[in-house]
């Protein structure tokens, strides 16, 4: 279920690496557990963010969640899609319902993330 | 993203999610106050049809310490199956209190503020519990059963509470005797079918002549044979009934149901609809900080109904004095949702506050109700709501934002 080229938080964001760019969006987790997603709040191309800030909402009929990033970094491209039509947050997370694109500054916050498989025992663990 | 932090809910449980969240609460922590504990620190309350809601996929959240269904396939297809045709709830986490005797209906005049002598056997009414304060304590539904026996159905996150201030209150100094108050609330179980295909449904199953039945009627039959009080009443603003059965018999009434077309609907829709509907709801709309006036349900309020009753004194002053705020209905015009707690603002200050708010599957937008000063409550006025720092633009409109057509 979880793309093994993509390394996840504990905030349930997937983060895939291109070069010195990280895609960056929800889980399937994630959306599961929103439910029906109906606004997304994404940043501007070209703000800049520090690990950990937060880039945006999402808010689904009965819950608001924030999304933070896991890199520092510049955003590059925001997916218009996904604001005219929330429903690709639920409909495929990790594809098409991909959130933001931002140049990170160092690889070394990636360290911190959790592979596939690392995320799924996470999940199942009911820690989450 | 932060909405995930926290725990997950019950044991045994196939999903977690909280209900009715504010804006900075996480999509899994359960909210402080009494009304949604933390599942981990408790024994959740299973109502009897807990195993066909497994069944059918529900998600299932802690409610008044209740382990509820949420939502099933979805809140917002679940909605529309209300609107379009037919839903099925389970409510038997409400609470019922019987009050019997030769002195139940003085005690429930002298209790509440709609006029129990009107109300005659087979027939309910809306009403409340009040406090000296004219505030409330719950809203209520009174069923009358015969002359002198009748049915309160009360809110769950309120059950205990409320069968406590009525027996306390029963064959007291104020009050008339002999009054019999016993919480019931073990031996009913409550399914709400509720859609325009309500009757469709339920007519093959039930008694003859429940298409006879008006709306806050009832009476007595049977559902799938099964001996059930069926009543036409709801909490969704559709036409449809609900059904008070043993909690043997629910699951039997459920599944018959759901064979005849009914879809199963959880708490998430059940909010949304009653948002549409403008029905209040405890803890949002009415608290013991707000009297029936405030919250736009003056009709339940009969002043001159004869003799006095909790809260007269203090309604009296307040209808001569002026309301210091009034609930209004708005819809937002920009991006995002208000909900419950956020600020209505002026001028930079806070001048009110959202009691509800929610995406609206019918209109397809926000909306909500909030509490705002008298000068700002006219039709059309533009309000300034504070979601998380970012202010929202909306619009004052006229209540109940939905109507069924008739």
């Amino acid at each position: 279920m979880y793309p093994s080229e993509n390394l996840y938080t504990r905030e349930h964001e997937w983060v895939r690496v291109e070069d010195d760019v990280c895609v960056l969006g929800i889980t399937e987790f994630a959306q599961h557990e929103l439910g029906e997603v109906v606004f997304v709040e994404l940043p501007e191309v070209g703000q800049v963010f520090d690990t950990g800030d937060e880039l945006g909402t999402i808010e689904s009929v009965k819950a608001v969640a924030e999304i933070y990033t896991p890199v520092a970094g510049e955003v590059i491209e925001v997916n218009e899609a996904v604001s005219d039509d929330p429903e690709l947050l639920n409909e495929d997370p990790h594809g098409e319902g991909w959130l933001i694109k931002i140049r990170f500054s160092s690889a070394s916050d990636l360290k911190e993330l959790m592979k596939a498989d690392q995320y799924e025992e996470y999940v199942k663990s009911g820690e989450a | 993203m932060h909405g995930c932090k926290g725990k997950s809910g019950a044991k045994g449980v196939t999903a977690a999610g909280s209900f009715f969240l504010d804006s900075r609460d996480s999509v899994f922590a359960h909210r402080g106050e009494d009304r949604f504990q933390m599942a981990e620190a408790q024994t959740l309350k299973r109502t009897p049809l807990y195993d066909c809601h497994l069944e059918a996929g529900a998600k299932m959240v802690d409610f008044a310490g209740w382990e509820m269904p949420v939502q099933y396939q979805g809140v917002i297809d679940e909605h529309r199956a209300v609107r379009t045709a037919a839903g099925l709830f389970d409510v038997s986490h409400m609470g019922e209190v019987r009050v019997r005797g030769e002195g139940a209906e003085a005690f429930l005049q002298r209790l509440t503020p709609n006029d129990v002598s009107k109300l005659v056997p087979g027939r309910a009414h809306y009403s409340g519990l009040l406090t000296e304060q004219g505030t409330y304590v719950d809203d209520i539904l009174i069923y009358r059963l015969a002359a002198d026996d009748f049915l309160v159905v009360v809110n769950a996150s309120n059950a205990d509470r409320d069968y406590r201030w009525i027996a306390d209150r029963a064959n007291g100094e104020d009050y008339p005797a002999p009054t019999i108050v016993t919480n019931e609330s073990d031996q009913y179980a409550l399914l709400a079918l509720q859609g325009p295909k309500a009757l469709e449904i339920l007519a093959p199953l039930a008694t003859s002549g429940i298409g006879e039945l008006k709306y806050y009627g009832f009476r007595q039959g049977e559902v799938a044979g099964l001996p059930a009080l069926i009543s036409r009443t709801g909490y969704t603003g559709e036409d449809g009934f609900e059904l008070y059965v043993a909690p043997e018999h629910a699951a039997a009434v459920w599944r018959s149901l759901v064979a005849a077309g009914a879809v199963p609907a959880g708490l998430g829709a059940r909010d949304t609809l009653r948002l549409e509907a403008a029905m209040a709801l405890y803890g949002h709309e009415i608290d013991e900080t707000t009297t029936p006036f405030e919250a736009g349900l003056a009709w339940v309020v009969k002043l001159d109904k004869g003799g006095d009753f909790q809260g007269r004194g203090a309604l009296l002053a307040q209808k001569a004095q002026g309301l210091p705020r009034k609930l209004v209905g708005f819809e937002v015009e920009g991006r995002g949702i208000a909900r419950q707690g956020h600020e209505v603002v002026s001028e930079g200050a806070a001048v009110g506050k959202v009691t509800s708010g929610t995406w609206s599957p019918t209109f397809e937008k926000a909306l909500g109700m909030a509490y705002v000063p008298p000068s700002l409550a006219s039709l059309g006025t533009r309000l300034a709501i504070d979601v998380r720092g970012r202010t929202l633009p909306a619009v004052v409109v006229e209540l109940p934002f939905y109507r069924r057509p008739r």
